[in-house]
């Protein structure tokens, strides 16, 4: 799950780690009374979305009065911000963060991650920041110090000289920089983060060191233990179509194609959409019902699919484990009772209780095509969009 | 032959009174796997069908020998689950449990590493060796016997996709283990590929990754500095949306190998025989391995 920047810095708050001062506003009047509360000019106006990029995209703006607060904060506030991570229909923006300036005498990078080749969580950081880390990575990789941690020790001292050395610190900013990464960490690590970014890290010209900006990502399996970031969740900025399927708790992107499928697994569905597009057809969304679907599960992912309006047919690819052949069956003729289905469906499945799937399938009166294998399925779906 | 598990290995079920437990546990036991005892905690002295339930997975082995533990417990359990079955002494740990956060397996997996133990998952189908034993949900019949191919897949259905090509098209397996959609997991492919190279009666191996990380990658380089035995490959997401669930941070570490390409171009390269067509990967394995 993915959170606003001004959420991520009040978790950021939470635990100690610096920021600027700073408030989130939702209209030009707020922001300017968040401006004048900071005390002084100049204020920084910042959009906030779910993607990078923002500064680029005249997301972020530097403001000297109040006057100039209100516009800025006009200008932003309704606008649909384009950036290398939005796509090209970009977000509307509906928020800002309105934060003071600050002296930035040097901007860096840090990073923590847990890292799935080495089983470690991992520190990055680099002198080089402010820039697209990615950029950093290909052009110079020198550029960028590596710490990992094992998790059974956690974060020791020397971890931190080693991000703090690697980053050339001077001497009176070592001392708050090993408050920050140890209070990051903590956060972190207490709240599953599957990514904690902060580009730039500032260093002022006072030797503090604080959070410009921050970006917190958590792992969706450990939200069970941490209710109260779910309230940080906005459906905004989540497709209509994906904030249904996760109410359903199917694992549904939305795509551009035409294709619509269901399919029981994500390799099989990855590998599902790969076959349509080879068929010549290009895929409407990625469905996995999952393994312990239920007939229920089938029936709200058909509804799903079938109220995107792209989709001109359908390819429901299901090979029975978990998931056995007769509740899919089951699921879809509940669907196809309930919803009207004007488009043609072709099903294909194997596996578990296949017999008694296919039986109830065909007892149901429902004009389906079936498809005896895979190739058979791509073959049969593509005829059918053409 | 096979890897890791046989005829002889000596199950129990964690989470055996669960609804997926209870269904698979008799699947596995109609399949002729030796399921010796089951573990829910509280529920100690019950049955479930003729197995008998204990308390704790240390009461259960020492009562029954059991040397292999399947899992079937809830996520927030799960990893409490894996590091306990690895205290009482089994060798080999299946864990279906999908949904284990990142956190807890991090914890897990460095905590095992120096244990006489084999974790596989989680978030796997399991292991089979046709014929002999089935410790997993996949469904046993598409399996063919008496080898000579082995498969290690990081998807759970569609490994029974590729399985069931295979056996359609005469070809047997040795073993095929599911190691997991999860990003961080206990066996890799390496494991499973030097496994299978040294199995004599495992003749040739299909493989199947999808999209990120870079497992697929080190598996190839692997093959091209130490395989002697065919291989067929398969990676899932050529057509996936970039970005999604994957981190921006994450991308640097990996830098270009989380991509479908990459993995098809890194496992040609060692000379796997990448199949992009998964309506026609029996076909292939045909050519291949005839």
């Amino acid at each position: 799950m993915k959170i606003h920047e001004y959420q991520a810095k009040e978790l950021f708050g939470r635990f100690d780690v610096p920021i600027p001062t700073g408030r989130a506003a939702f209209s030009v009047e707020e922001a300017a009374t968040a401006a004048e509360d900071l005390g002084g000019y100049p204020v920084v106006v910042k959009a906030q979305i779910h993607a990078g990029g923002r500064g680029k995209g005249g997301g972020v703006k530097l403001a000297r009065s109040r006057e100039e607060v209100a516009t800025v904060a006009g200008e932003i506030l309704g606008m649909t911000l384009v950036t290398h991570q939005t796509g090209p229909e970009g977000r509307l923006v509906k928020k800002v963060l309105v934060e003071q300036g600050l002296d930035i005498a040097k901007e860096l990078y840090l990073s923590l991650l847990p890292d799935r080749g080495s089983a470690k969580y991992l520190i990055m950081a680099s002198e080089a920041g402010g820039m697209d880390i990615e950029t950093v990575a290909a052009e110079t990789p020198e550029k960028i110090v590596k710490v990992w941690v094992d998790p059974l020790i956690g974060l020791q001292s020397f971890h931190v000289r080693e991000v703090g050395f690697g980053l050339n610190l001077p001497a009176a900013a070592m001392k708050p920089f090993t408050k920050l990464l140890t209070n990051l960490f903590r956060l972190f690590v207490e709240l599953d983060c599957s990514l904690v970014e902060i580009n730039p890290l500032v260093l002022t010209a006072d030797d503090r060191v604080l959070a410009l900006d921050a970006k917190v990502n958590f792992d969706d399996n450990a939200l069970y233990r941490h209710k109260d970031i779910l309230d940080f969740r906005d459906l905004d900025e989540e497709d209509p179509l994906e904030v249904e399927a996760s109410a359903h708790h199917l694992n549904y992107i939305k795509l551009d194609g035409n294709v619509g499928n269901m399919v029981n697994g994500a390799g099989l569905a990855m590998a599902t959409m790969d076959i349509i597009k080879r068929a010549g057809a290009s895929p409407a969304n990625f469905l996995d019902v999952g393994g312990g679907a239920s007939a229920e599960m089938v029936e709200n992912g058909f509804r799903i699919i079938l109220s995107d309006p792209n989709v001109s047919g359908i390819l429901i690819n299901i090979f029975g484990g978990i998931l056995r052949c007769d509740v899919l069956a089951q699921g879809v003729v509940e669907a196809a009772r309930k919803t009207c289905i004007n488009v043609p469906v072709v099903v294909r499945m194997e596996g578990t209780n296949v017999e008694e799937g296919r039986h109830i399938l065909a007892e149901s009166g429902l004009d389906l095509t079936s498809a005896v294998d895979l190739k058979d399925a791509a073959t049969k779906v593509a005829a059918i969009v053409k | 032959m096979s890897i890791f598990v046989d005829q002889n290995t000596r199950v129990l079920v964690q989470g055996i009174t669960g609804r997926e437990g209870q269904f698979h546990t008799r699947q596995c036991v109609a399949y002729g796997t030796r399921v010796v005892a089951g573990v829910t905690p509280g529920k100690g002295g019950q049955q479930m069908d003729e197995v008998p339930v204990f308390d704790t997975v240390r009461q259960a082995v020492a009562a029954t020998g059991a040397d292999c533990s399947l899992i079937f417990v809830p996520p927030p359990f799960a990893a409490d689950a894996i590091l306990e079955a690895a205290e009482a002494g089994v060798s080999v740990i299946v864990a279906i449990t999908e949904g284990i956060p990142v956190m807890d397996m991090l914890k897990v997996k460095n905590y095992i590493q120096n244990k006489p133990v084999r974790l596989i998952g989680p978030n796997c189908p399991g292991i089979i060796t046709p014929g002999a034993c089935k410790i997993g949900i996949m469904p046993g019949v598409i399996h063919k016997p008496g080898g000579p191919i082995g498969v290690v897949s990081r998807s759970g259905t569609l490994t029974y996709e590729v399985v069931h090509q295979l056996t359609g098209q005469g070809i047997g397996q040795t073993t095929c283990i599911g190691i997991g959609g999860d990003p961080v997991n206990g066996t890799n492919f390496i494991d499973c590929l030097s496994a299978f190279e040294a199995d004599p009666e495992t003749r040739g191996i299909v493989m199947v990754g999808e999209i990120g990380g870079s497992a697929e990658e080190e598996a190839a380089a692997w093959i091209a500095a130490n395989g002697s035995k065919p291989v067929v490959g398969f990676i899932a997401g050529l057509t996936a949306p970039p970005g999604r669930r994957m981190g921006h941070a994450g991308a640097i570490v990996s830098g270009g190998s989380g991509t479908a390409e990459g993995k098809i171009a890194a496992m040609r390269q060692s000379g796997i025989q990448v199949c992009e067509d998964l309506g026609t990967l029996g076909e292939m394995c045909a050519r291949v391995f005839g």
